[in-house]
């Protein structure tokens, strides 16, 4: 017992308990379900990590666009952010980098795929300025502005699809493919796997060092954790520092939806994937730690590829992939919250020493 | 009356947590009818032997009688049922409810129908028999400190209790609002009632207590009538005898030319509009510890911030120093980062002006040198501030403040919450901040601190800001707008 509870309270043991009720939660369900549970977990297992094919093109490149956005929404929450936007400011990225990537033709790649990034990124900060904006001047609560524009970006994307960006034919509703040049190149023969995992790797390196060993991380982590003591003892202009971080996440969720349309769709189509929602639970799951998030992306990546699998071999439904997620998010908040019952205990002991 | 049963009565209660035993067989008697108050240092048990009493913890051993019958809680409604109320140090309100919702709540029984009317009338009930005078309609949030203490009294009324627990009640009261507290616990007395009073504040204990318990390190040290001790045993008793050393005041070194900081007919306003400041002027020397008083609102906190550059003026003239300190009086909320360890709230201070890559191991190498410069008790430069206790956390922040020569320390309420020793050891640190050429502007709103270190005294009323001589009645009288 005092062993589950030492490893509650640490960072990592409480995030890796949370991936094993996750996985305990999915076989739970898989057996209520009435599925033969070995069938299905081989599945799982071969579709994610089985052979290299699954394991680079199914689990790394679904792992690349949640590592990102993971980034995007690590970035936010450290400052204190809440923004749960990131599919909307992702969906905006994408259209950028799609509007950019289809008149690259003529342009050398060295400056397309620079551009198509450049414009998701861009894009993707200016879906999250309208939050932060209104946040900054009138104090509206970013939770619900952020969550709201999501709809409007995804109404938005599919006006687009239908209507100015739509493919020449006027058939289907999506945007033509981007120019060749506009496109990441693939990492290994054979594989899928593009430039943009080695990118979200380099990112979250990045981040974790801006975090750790930079004024403005240092910043970014004091006002997050006490506006108050950042602006009294440290003199920190906290608006500023809000208004920059909320700026950063939407650039680096744009740099996500654009990273997805030049390394894998290529195009635009209506919906969206919901990769801004399961990158939340991405970043609670790495405890906002940049380099938790590449490990947590890989896992969710791992949890995608393999209930995919499951769905074609074990004839588990496509809805089930959705509540294994929801089971892992549930995890996430589960082992959270028994975490933070768990700091409590040890503080309560110490206060009653103290008191 | 008073040969009777005591009204509350502990014996050899002992309590651990963990390896920690916060009470170590302590005995406390209160007798029916009396106010008691139950001294010790930060740590000594008070706090946790009152909340064995309230039913909020439980004892490991020892045994607990009220009016001379052994009890025992399950929990805190068990204790209130029996007549204890408490009034915790920090407050256990809804501050979004109204006064009267606050009163009601915590009431026993199920789908009673809550009238708003009758709650208010008994609010205002209350209020006439025992002159807690608050307005049942007002929303918590509102309330100054001092009425939110009230309505925490009255909380505990509403349930009929006839032994009051108080912990360190006048921590958040200015002098005027203790005083007028004080006379209402003795009058509460008066009327057979029972109270006990948490505190270290030894002097004003003697002063209004009948009786006095002493408690150090969990066990019971002193216990008497007020009336038979004298201020030296009890202190000797709080801290351990021959523990307390007498700190030497530093000579006052005022250079009469070098005016370090200054306020010309400077005006602000709050949010709403309302001034805090009107018209205010004042000059802050080198060398010398410039003394603050005000009652709660008047404008102090707003001088001080001003003084220490962390708020703008709305018009007039303020010139500090670049290089200056500033010890906010709620340090938890903006002073430190709890979570974060001392090298970063050391960082901290630099925060706002820092450029490019951070040089952790420098900051590393001060705090080390901060922690061990102020004697800070902590397990090490990479402790969690939250970690602390609250003196080692004051000592950190001052001693961070004082770190790297400031021209200038602006300090608001520094001893707040901290025991004798703790808070003579930051008094100390004023005064060699003064004889190393800082110029030191202090508030707090324990009267007799200020004055044991001002050089010179200012007083905020009502926005504006008069020097007075060093002197209580002179301050007294400047307090409530009389000069």
């Amino acid at each position: 017992m005092s062993f589950l509870w030492r490893a509650v309270k640490s960072p990592i043991g409480s995030s890796a308990i949370a991936a094993l009720l996750a996985v305990g939660g999915v076989m739970f369900v898989v057996i209520a379900g009435g599925y033969d549970l070995g069938h299905a977990a081989a599945a799982l297992w071969n579709g994610s990590v089985g052979d290299s094919y699954s394991f680079f093109t199914g689990t790394l490149m679904r792992a690349t666009p949640l590592i990102i956005v993971g980034l995007s929404v690590s970035v936010a929450f450290r400052a204190g952010v809440l923004n749960i936007g990131a599919d909307g400011q992702l969906l905006a990225g994408a259209s950028g980098a799609v509007a950019v990537g289809l008149s690259a033709a003529s342009w050398s790649p060295w400056i397309a795929v620079p551009a198509v990034l450049a414009a998701g990124m861009l894009a993707g900060a200016a879906w999250a300025a309208i939050a932060a904006i209104l946040k900054h001047r009138f104090g509206v609560l970013e939770v619900i502005s952020t969550l709201m524009l999501n709809f409007v970006a995804l109404y938005t994307v599919s006006y687009l699809v239908h209507g100015p960006l739509e493919e020449p034919t006027r058939v289907f509703p999506q945007t033509s493919s981007i120019a060749l040049s506009a496109r990441l190149p693939v990492l290994l023969a054979s594989q899928r796997l593009h430039l943009g995992f080695l990118l979200a790797i380099a990112l979250a390196v990045a981040i974790w060092w801006v975090l750790r060993s930079t004024a403005t991380g240092f910043r970014v982590r004091a006002v997050g954790a006490s506006p108050s003591a950042a602006a009294s003892a440290g003199r920190v202009n906290v608006g500023r520092v809000v208004f920059g971080a909320f700026l950063a996440s939407g650039a680096i969720a744009g740099l996500g939806g654009a990273v997805q349309v030049a390394g894998v769709t290529y195009a635009m189509y209506e919906g969206s994937a919901g990769y801004g929602y399961t990158a939340i639970a991405v970043a609670l799951l790495a405890r906002l730690n940049p380099i938790g998030v590449i490990v947590a992306g890989v896992f969710f990546g791992a949890l995608e590829a393999g209930g995919a699998s499951m769905q074609r071999d074990a004839g588990v439904p496509a809805g089930f992939v959705a509540v294994i997620e929801a089971l892992a998010i549930l995890g996430v908040l589960a082992v959270d919250r028994a975490r933070a019952l768990a700091l409590e205990r040890s503080e309560r002991a110490l206060e009653g020493r103290s008191a | 009356m008073t040969d009777a049963a005591p009204a509350l009565s502990l014996r050899g209660i002992t309590k651990r947590f963990g390896n920690t035993v916060a009470l170590d067989g302590a005995d406390f008697d209160v007798r029916a009818g009396t106010l008691h108050a139950l001294l010790g240092e930060n740590g000594a048990g008070k706090t946790t032997l009152m909340r064995l009493a309230f039913g909020m913890l439980r004892a490991d051993t020892g045994t607990l009688s009220v009016s001379g019958a052994v009890r025992q809680w399950s929990s805190s409604a068990d204790a209130i049922a029996a007549g204890i109320g408490m009034v915790h140090q920090h407050f256990l309100l809804v501050g979004a409810m109204t006064v009267a919702e606050n009163v009601s709540l915590g009431e026993r029984g199920w789908l009673r129908s809550f009238d708003p009317r009758t709650a208010a009338a008994r609010v205002r009930r209350i209020g006439a028999e025992t002159g807690l005078m608050l307005d049942p309609e007002a929303r918590v949030a509102d309330l100054a400190v001092g009425a939110q203490q009230r309505l925490e009294i009255v909380k505990a009324l509403a349930r009929d209790a006839r032994i009051l627990i108080l912990d360190e009640p006048t921590a958040v009261l200015t002098p005027t609002e203790s005083q007028e507290l004080y006379a209402w616990l003795r009058a509460f007395v008066a009327r057979g009632r029972t109270v006990v009073l948490i505190t270290h504040k030894v002097r004003e204990a003697l002063a209004i207590a009948d009786d006095v318990t002493v408690l150090r390190r969990g066990r019971t040290i002193l216990t008497g009538r007020a009336g038979n001790l004298n201020e030296h045993a009890v202190i000797d008793a709080l801290v351990g005898a021959a523990e307390i050393t007498d700190e030497q005041q530093p000579a006052s070194n005022v250079d009469p030319v070098a005016t370090v900081m200054s306020l010309e007919n400077v005006s602000v306003a709050d949010a709403r509009g309302v001034p805090r400041l009107r018209n205010v002027s004042l000059d802050v020397r080198a060398g010398e510890i410039v003394g603050v008083a005000g009652v709660e609102g008047a404008g102090q906190h707003e001088l001080l911030q001003l003084l220490a550059g962390r708020r703008a003026p709305d018009s007039g003239r303020v010139r500090a120093p670049e290089k200056i300190g500033f010890v906010p009086e709620d340090r938890l909320r903006d002073a430190l980062i709890p979570e974060m360890t001392l090298v970063e709230n050391l960082a901290l201070k630099d925060a706002g002006v820092a450029r490019g890559t951070t040089a952790w191991g420098a900051y590393a190498a001060r705090a080390i040198t901060t922690i061990r410069a102020h004697d800070v008790r902590a397990s090490g430069a990479q402790a969690h501030a939250g970690s602390l206790s609250g003196g080692n956390q004051q000592k950190f922040v001052l001693g961070r403040e004082l770190e790297g020569a400031p021209d200038a320390l602006v300090v608001e309420n520094p001893t707040r919450g901290l025991d004798i020793r703790a808070a003579a050891h930051i008094l100390a640190e004023l005064r060699s901040a003064r004889a190393a050429g800082i110029a030191v502007v202090v508030y707090s709103s324990d009267l007799d601190e200020v004055l044991s270190i001002a050089d010179r005294m200012v007083v905020c009323f009502d926005g504006r800001v008069t020097e007075v001589a060093v002197e209580s009645g002179a301050i007294a009288r400047a307090l409530v707008g009389l000069s």
